[in-house]
């Protein structure tokens, strides 16, 4: 393994830190360590370099600065937006509406509402992964506080009508979030053309550090705290501030918005010669999510007969990082629930496989994973009884 | 995650294929899980086990089952065959993520499967071999729900 060079294809599980990015967060790991709350001028350097990522962070959105809140990640914001939210909102109702392809980190919130008097409405998704808007709109009733639909699927990179939602959602007086931890730094996002209330983005996942989110939470939303013990991010989320996280947040935000169209053209390039060698050239296939309304750095692909694990670990060996929606990955016996949404059979849901680019990635790089993938996929076909099934029925007819 | 016995069985797995007019064949799982195992065996009028393939649908640790299970029942008699537990399978691969013993259980009756179908087709009894219970001979389960 050790003389591979990787091609690391897993840009939707993480990015790899910009060195820009690492450059600028270590002097607040070694001279300005001072803490932000302290009066005293080491203290202010650092107070003034989170203001700097929070005005810069803001700007990005088209929001103000004292409507972004740092957390430690993407779950963390979409914790906090789910469950303040639903506390602070309680009296006016207990009902709120998401949809069947979100992150668990949305799902299981929701699941710890539910247990906890709530009731929650899981929009179906159509066949693209695209959420059913009249769905949406029926299942509004006067006691809905929230609406938690995500800007694009980590799995099959559909992007949702955001816009649209946020209207539905302003018309009848209810908040809407949105988990844009997929989407933000890789699309625009104005928070006041979509109508959007509260938005959830993660660092590492445009080339910023782990560990570092924020939540954008509008002026006016009367959202609980979520830490208590100091008046860090005005009181709602206690806790020394992770400085070299946050300018490392900041610089990767300023980075990717520096780039934005010019990542996402590189990237789509990328994306397309995959998708269309793929479906070209191994049989059996089929491109899960949108064509058109989909990341540029997205590739999800379904291989009958075969099952994702051992597709993964195939490509692994190669020196290929990449994911999949099979169960065995996950741990559990179901594969992907996004997967299923979209109306997979499970067996076929078991076949994914998730490659997501970078602007880094090359098109030799591509190359040699199409090459890869179909190698992979005959070898595995070979040694499966389903295909061996399929052929011989085949024979038959 | 896998030891290096497991990745070599499953990068070059023994025994893979099928086998024309096999004394019994056993296929268990299913596609909605992930794993699907099907083990063929040529049998002798020795009650021999002269030969033994397989096919798998499923993660590296099936693959890698699958393959050990082969070869630690080939050259057997019978009921060496049936010691075959999915415990001397893991052993023999120098153990298995505790997520991924399922599989191995799944190689241990895969086996009995063939073993069953080759008893039922010459009407003979093994002692303390029971039908199997995920046999899917008649193919993958429909009627999915989602």
């Amino acid at each position: 393994m050790e003389d591979l060079k990787i091609i690391y294809l897993d840009n939707a599980a993480t990015t790899k830190t910009a060195p820009e990015v690492t450059e600028a967060m270590l002097p607040y790991f070694t001279g300005i360590y001072g803490n932000p709350s302290s009066v005293y001028s080491l203290g202010a350097s650092a107070k003034k370099a989170v203001m700097d990522a929070r005005d810069l962070i803001a700007s990005t959105l088209g929001a103000k600065s004292n409507e972004i809140y740092f957390t430690g990640g993407g779950s963390e914001a979409d914790n906090w937006a789910l469950i303040a939210t639903a506390e602070a909102y309680a009296s006016k109702g207990r009902h709120i509406i998401t949809s069947k392809i979100e992150h668990h980190a949305i799902l299981h919130t929701c699941g710890y509402l539910e247990k906890r008097g709530y009731e929650i409405s899981y929009i179906d998704v159509d066949e693209n992964g695209i959420i059913k808007l009249e769905e949406l709109k029926a299942a509004i009733r006067p006691d809905t506080i929230l609406i938690s639909v995500m800007f694009a699927n980590n799995e099959i990179g559909t992007i949702q009508p955001i816009k649209e939602i946020g209207t539905i959602a302003k018309e009848r007086g209810i908040i809407f979030h949105t988990d844009a931890v997929q989407a933000y730094a890789h699309v625009p996002i104005s928070v006041d053309e979509m109508n959007i209330d509260m938005l959830s983005a993660s660092g590492h996942k445009f080339h910023g550090p782990k560990g570092i989110g924020f939540l954008y939470i509008r002026t006016g939303i009367k959202i609980k705290s979520f830490l208590h013990g100091g008046g860090q991010e005005r009181g709602r989320r206690a806790g020394t501030e992770n400085v070299p996280g946050i300018v490392g947040l900041g610089k990767a935000a300023q980075l990717a918005f520096e780039h934005l169209e010019e990542r996402a053209g590189k990237e789509t390039r990328l994306r397309d010669y995959l998708i269309k060698r793929i479906g070209e050239e191994v049989p059996y296939c089929k491109l899960n999510g949108d064509a058109g309304r989909r990341l540029a750095n997205n590739v999800n692909y379904s291989f009958r007969f075969i099952e994702g694990e051992s597709l993964l670990i195939s490509l692994d060996r190669k020196g290929i990082c990449a994911s999949s929606g099979s169960a065995c990955t996950s741990g559990s016996l179901d594969p992907s629930h996004v997967l299923l949404a979209i109306g997979l059979p499970h067996e076929i849901a078991h076949g994914s496989l998730r490659l997501t680019v970078s602007e880094e990635n090359t098109i030799e790089e591509m190359e040699k994973t199409v090459e890869a993938v179909k190698e992979i996929v005959e070898r595995l076909r070979n040694m499966s009884p389903l295909y061996e099934d399929f052929i011989k029925s085949n024979k038959n007819v | 995650m896998y030891s290096d016995k497991v990745m070599d069985h499953f990068e070059n797995p023994r025994n893979v294929g099928e086998i024309e007019n096999a004394s019994g064949i056993g296929t268990v799982g299913n596609a909605k899980c992930g794993d699907i195992m099907r083990i063929y065996l040529d049998i002798d009028d020795d009650g021999v086990i002269k030969d033994c393939k397989f096919k798998t649908f499923g993660c590296g640790a099936a693959v890698a089952t699958s393959s050990m299970a082969t070869e630690l029942v080939k050259g057997k008699s019978i009921e060496e065959a049936m010691k075959v537990t999915n415990k001397a399978v893991m052993e023999a691969l120098d153990g298995l993520p505790p997520v991924k013993v399922h599989c191995s259980l799944l190689a241990e009756e895969a086996i009995h499967a063939a073993l069953w179908d080759y008893a039922q087709k010459n009407g003979i009894e093994i002692s303390g071999l029971q039908k199997p219970k995920s046999d899917i001979h008649e193919g993958e389960e429909d009627g999915e729900e989602y």
